[in-house]
């Protein structure tokens, strides 16, 4: 129990996957410009990310490591992961009209987010059991939700201020996030 | 003449990190020192010549229905390769760069490429444009990695510069300083470019 809780604020607040691991910078620069896109790709990466992350654990232990096969860890991962967002959108459609409405759009572009491979690897790296995978890339996809939601809260704010011209754009904003990235080490002694 | 223009757009026009902003997990996260942004950037130049090269001459094979899947088990199967290479011959390069190795998979930069030039150019002009590509975004990452390692460890390729009196600004090798050095940097980019173009 603890050992989940441990992992559950590590990854949320200490070793936020964005601020501090600098995974899925680009949707988390592309889709921050408001406040409701930032929430809706945030329940995307999150519904992904630990869908992802359960199906690549099993292919690692039950293919991947029994025909001593790991090499090929990179190009089996990729295509699970592009494999099930294309399914999950697919089923999305069908299903729940209104999820897919909502979701729809930013499905496409997880595949190729940083964000969803790098867990994957990292927990078979750090050779968590099934269950802790799972909560691993759970807290992990809400890490990233976490500092999307209050970067787009930010730069709502930001689009209103008087940037110098040539920091307008995306050179403001990766210095406003060195700012949150900051504020995000204070929680630095939460977990060793 | 169209070689070379393939060639030199990729190394300031078009440069992958400071023009248009692809590839920025790898960039903030491996230019804690300048050695390791040579290292990152020679696996990114090497997976994005074979994939450009390698796509540009299936381009007509492939069907387009298909094609994205089939570009990333190209540039998937070159990633493999670094990342075996690398293993075996830098490890601990390969150590220090970790899991931004099979990441290269999802860099933006190569499916970009892929996408945008080697699936519509021919063989000779898209291995011009890897290369271009390729040397850009190194020299990119070398610009990075050496202002960070001079503030943070004042030194340069792991060697001593301002000698042992120096005080490290240690921000600049942790995960803040990556965001407001390239910040910054991209600004003065923007601020050269309005110069040039008056």
């Amino acid at each position: 129990m603890t050992k989940i809780l441990l992992i559950l604020v590590s990854t949320i607040l200490v070793n936020n996957f964005v601020l501090a691991k600098f995974l899925g910078i680009c949707p988390f620069l592309g889709v921050s410009r408001k406040t409701e896109t930032a929430v809706g790709m945030g329940l995307a990466v999150t519904f992904v990310v630990t869908l992802s992350t359960a199906l690549t654990w099993l292919m690692q232990m039950l293919i991947l490591k029994p025909f001593h096969i790991e090499y090929m860890q990179t190009i089996v991962f990729i295509l699970v992961i592009a494999g099930l967002v294309q399914f999950v959108e697919m089923v999305l459609q069908k299903t729940s009209p209104a999820l897919y409405q909502a979701l729809g759009i930013y499905l496409p572009l997880i595949t190729t987010n940083c964000i969803v491979l790098g867990v994957a690897v990292l927990a078979v790296q750090l050779e968590y059991s099934f269950i802790e995978s799972l909560i691993y890339s759970f807290g992990a996809s809400v890490g990233f939700a976490l500092a999307l939601v209050l970067f787009a809260g930010i730069r709502e704010r930001l689009s209103l201020a008087d940037v110098p011209e040539a920091l307008q754009g995306t050179a403001i904003a990766l210095v406003t996030t060195g700012l949150l990235a900051l504020a995000f080490m204070g929680f630095n002694g939460l977990v060793k | 003449m169209n070689l070379i223009r393939d060639l030199v757009n990729g190394i300031w026009k078009e440069n992958p990190i400071f023009r248009i902003v692809l590839g920025m997990c790898s960039t903030l996260a491996i230019t804690t020192q300048a050695q390791n942004a040579i290292g990152m950037g020679a696996a990114v130049t090497f997976v994005l010549i074979c994939s450009n090269v390698l796509i540009s001459s299936m381009r007509k094979l492939i069907p387009s229905k298909v094609r994205l899947a089939a570009f990333i088990v190209i540039v998937a199967t070159f990633v493999t390769i670094v990342d075996l290479v690398m293993a075996a011959f830098f490890f601990k390069l390969h150590r220090a760069l970790g899991i931004f190795i099979p990441l290269i998979v999802v860099n933006c930069i190569i499916l970009g490429r892929a996408e945008a030039f080697a699936s519509k150019n021919p063989v000779l002009n898209s291995l011009m444009d890897g290369i271009g590509m390729g040397v850009g975004y190194t020299l990119a990452l070398l610009i990075v990695g050496s202002i960070r390692e001079l503030l943070g460890s004042g030194s340069l390729f792991g060697l001593s510069v301002f000698g042992p009196g120096y005080i490290p600004f240690l921000v600049a090798i942790l995960p803040p300083g990556a965001f407001i050095a390239l910040g910054l940097l991209l600004g003065l980019m923007n601020k050269i470019n309005q110069r040039l173009a008056l």
